[in-house]
């Protein structure tokens, strides 16, 4: 299967969405001109036109309240929030409108909505341009919360986003955009719901998010030389959530670790060892472990910041904790 | 769009019937009858009615918490909304959304928005849709003197103004946001000066004159289907009740001035009076009017008690939409 770009592979999906139904269109900061902060949309002005990419002034209220509207009237809007940490600007409109007029209309007005958005630390954009906070959206009923952590997973995820009829807020890792990886030529979406199995292992499992899935399976292959074969199981989507499967590998492994970049304090980890506890508990053989950014606002000093994000080594420290 | 007599008197047909939709459920709210809160329309009638009599049925309207109005002008079902107040199946969001979340797509009423100002971005989405969908569709934007202080109303004028979108906002200055008058809200007195900083026009109009709404609103409809882009009107009008049923609405404004614009300034008693006046309707004709409506109401009033409650199982349903979009 040819390799392509995390960047790419969502710039593809994008395209392919866009080409097939005239009525997706995007908005955003700089998405236009200039292709993007991180170059996802480069190229998608030249062939869509200035109608359907749209430079936007900064005002994420604004014009994610307009892909609302745009959503509420029969248009498949795609609105970017260049840095997951201004999404703050914009949480009324995705709260309190996105999130509820289906449900408030009594099932008759639709918002097939997506806010692309990013998520990761590593990149020295200290506190305001760091931050991973997906977790906010995981607790408003009528939203559905992606994390794709692969090139693959970003095009069949963002995909199928656009396609669901429902507000969608998909997070994309800054720091992945270079990642390659295999992305089928043939055209695939991948559903919401279901969680894939990394790296299958019997002596335990970590449960990870997002550019996490790549520590998680950096952690397993250390552990691995030691003796030790982790199960590595990613969400791929946290609303909804795929609890089967993680109850499944919890019930095989009987230990769990949880590594996830949001802060730690109330992040996903906290409801996904919730649920295990709820499905697996007379199957656990130790207490869950939680791994989750350092409860800090992210600094901008480079081993500071470095120390506050989730390792590799936290975790090989942490599975061997479980297993003695 | 010509305003005939019979126009005119059915414009007053809806204006009373807005009145007598607001007393009666203000009469329910008092006798404990009602959940929830209700912020009524009383004494704005001429902005709703004059405004929607101005676009067509396909055209759109957002409205907000005071909404009651734009619903019936917009051609509501007073059963529907009496049971969508009442929180019954019935009701135009089976229950789900009560007073405040009103919507119905058939009759262009794109939906209620509880959160001040919130409505303002998604009608200008709406406009930005109909343009781009090649249709010359017009939304009509509903929102009030509190507002035009949010963000959102900035924002989104901004991008109406440099996107050129089909889109009249229709403010509702009624000199009060909740309980502050507008001259401790803002520093200037006409919101419409606000329009130049977004490249559209501004236009002050007395909101107790049906007729002078409507033509205002009449004027930006065309400009917006022309394609010339958004106009910002600004409707001078006052509330005779409180901020919602059970504020006296006294506490923050003296006896006078509510005297004042009950007595003096009352837009339905004043286009009943015009309409006499001019000859265009004549007494029994008022009031054969007057008694339809009240036979209307007590029937929305009969039809929403009768209906039931949703059932429980239904709380949890619609907070997706069912079809994941696997076909297009």
């Amino acid at each position: 299967m040819r390799e392509i770009t995390y960047r790419e592979a969502i710039r593809e999906a994008l395209r392919e969405e866009m080409l097939r139904d005239e009525r997706v269109f995007l908005m955003g900061e700089d998405i236009g001109v200039y292709g993007g902060c991180f170059k996802v949309t480069e190229g998608l002005m030249d062939e869509f036109g200035e109608d359907r990419v749209r430079d936007t002034p900064i005002s994420e209220a604004g014009f994610t309240g307009l892909g609302v509207g745009a959503a509420m009237t029969g248009m498949r809007p795609v609105v970017e929030i260049m840095f997951g940490d201004f999404i703050t600007i914009a949480m009324d409109q995705i709260v309190n409108q996105a999130a509820k007029i289906h449900y408030m209309s009594g099932g008759k007005v639709k918002v097939p909505l997506t806010v692309r958005t990013t998520l990761g630390a590593g990149r020295s954009s200290a506190a305001q341009h760091s931050q991973s906070l997906h977790a906010w959206f995981c607790h408003v009923p009528g939203l559905k919360v992606a994390i794709p952590s692969t090139p693959y997973d970003a095009k069949g995820l963002l995909k199928t986003a656009i396609r669901d009829d429902n507000p969608v807020v998909i997070f994309e890792d800054k720091m992945m955009y270079g990642l390659q990886g295999p992305v089928s030529e043939e055209e695939y979406l991948i559903p919401f719901g279901e969680a894939e199995v990394r790296r299958e292992g019997g002596d335990l499992t970590i449960v990870a998010t997002s550019s996490m899935v790549h520590t998680a399976l950096a952690a397993a292959k250390t552990l691995s030389e030691q003796g030790v074969e982790a199960e590595v199981i990613d969400p791929r989507t946290l609303i909804p959530l795929d609890v089967g499967a993680l109850v499944k590998s919890a019930m095989k492994t009987g230990r769990v670790i949880l590594v996830d970049e949001g802060y730690q304090q109330y992040g996903v980890t906290g409801e996904i060892a919730s649920v295990i506890y709820e499905g697996a508990f007379d199957y656990l053989d130790a207490p869950i472990r939680r791994i989750g950014a350092m409860n800090v606002p992210i600094p901008f000093s480079v081993p500071l910041e470095m120390a506050t994000i989730p390792s590799a080594e936290e975790i090989v420290k942490a599975a061997l904790g479980l297993l003695h | 769009m010509e305003i005939d007599g019979a126009r005119m008197k059915e414009m007053y047909r809806q204006m009373v019937t807005i009145r007598r939709f607001e007393e009666t459920v203000w009469d329910f709210y008092t006798r404990a009858m009602m959940p929830g809160l209700a912020h009524l329309y009383i004494g704005e009638e001429a902005v709703a009615v004059g405004a929607c009599a101005a676009i067509r049925p396909d055209d759109l309207i957002t409205s907000t918490h005071r909404g009651h109005g734009h619903c019936i002008a917009k051609g509501g079902d007073l059963g529907r909304m009496m049971a969508e107040i009442l929180g019954k199946k019935t009701g135009y969001c089976q229950g789900k959304g009560g007073s405040t979340h009103i919507a119905d797509l058939d009759l262009g009423i794109l939906g209620a928005f509880g959160i001040v100002g919130a409505g303002i971005a998604p009608a200008t989405g709406a406009a930005l849709s109909a343009k781009m969908r090649r249709t010359d569709r017009v939304v009509l934007c509903f929102f009030g003197d509190g507002a035009a202080n949010q963000g959102s109303f900035h924002e989104s004028l901004n991008l109406a103004g440099l996107w050129k979108l089909p889109v009249v906002y229709v403010c509702e200055n009624n000199l009060y946001g909740m309980t502050v008058a507008q001259s401790r809200a803002m520093p200037i007195s006409d919101i419409a000066e606000r329009a130049s900083s977004y490249a559209m026009p501004g236009v002050v109009v007395d909101g107790q004159d049906v007729m002078a709404v409507y033509e205002a609103v009449r004027e930006a409809v065309e400009r917006a289907r022309r394609g010339e882009g958004s106009t910002l009107i600004e409707c001078k009008t006052y509330r005779f009740g409180g901020h919602h049923v059970g504020d006296p609405g006294t506490a923050y404004r003296t006896q006078d001035e509510i005297e004042y614009w009950k007595r003096k300034r009352d837009p339905t008693a004043l286009f009943r009076r015009n309409l006499l006046d001019q000859g265009v309707m004549s007494e029994e004709e008022a009031r054969v009017i007057e008694g339809e409506v009240e036979k209307v109401i007590e029937k929305a009033i009969e039809f929403a008690k009768e209906s039931p409650f949703p059932a429980l199982e239904e709380v949890s349903e619609h907070v997706f939409a069912d079809k994941v979009g696997r076909e297009k």
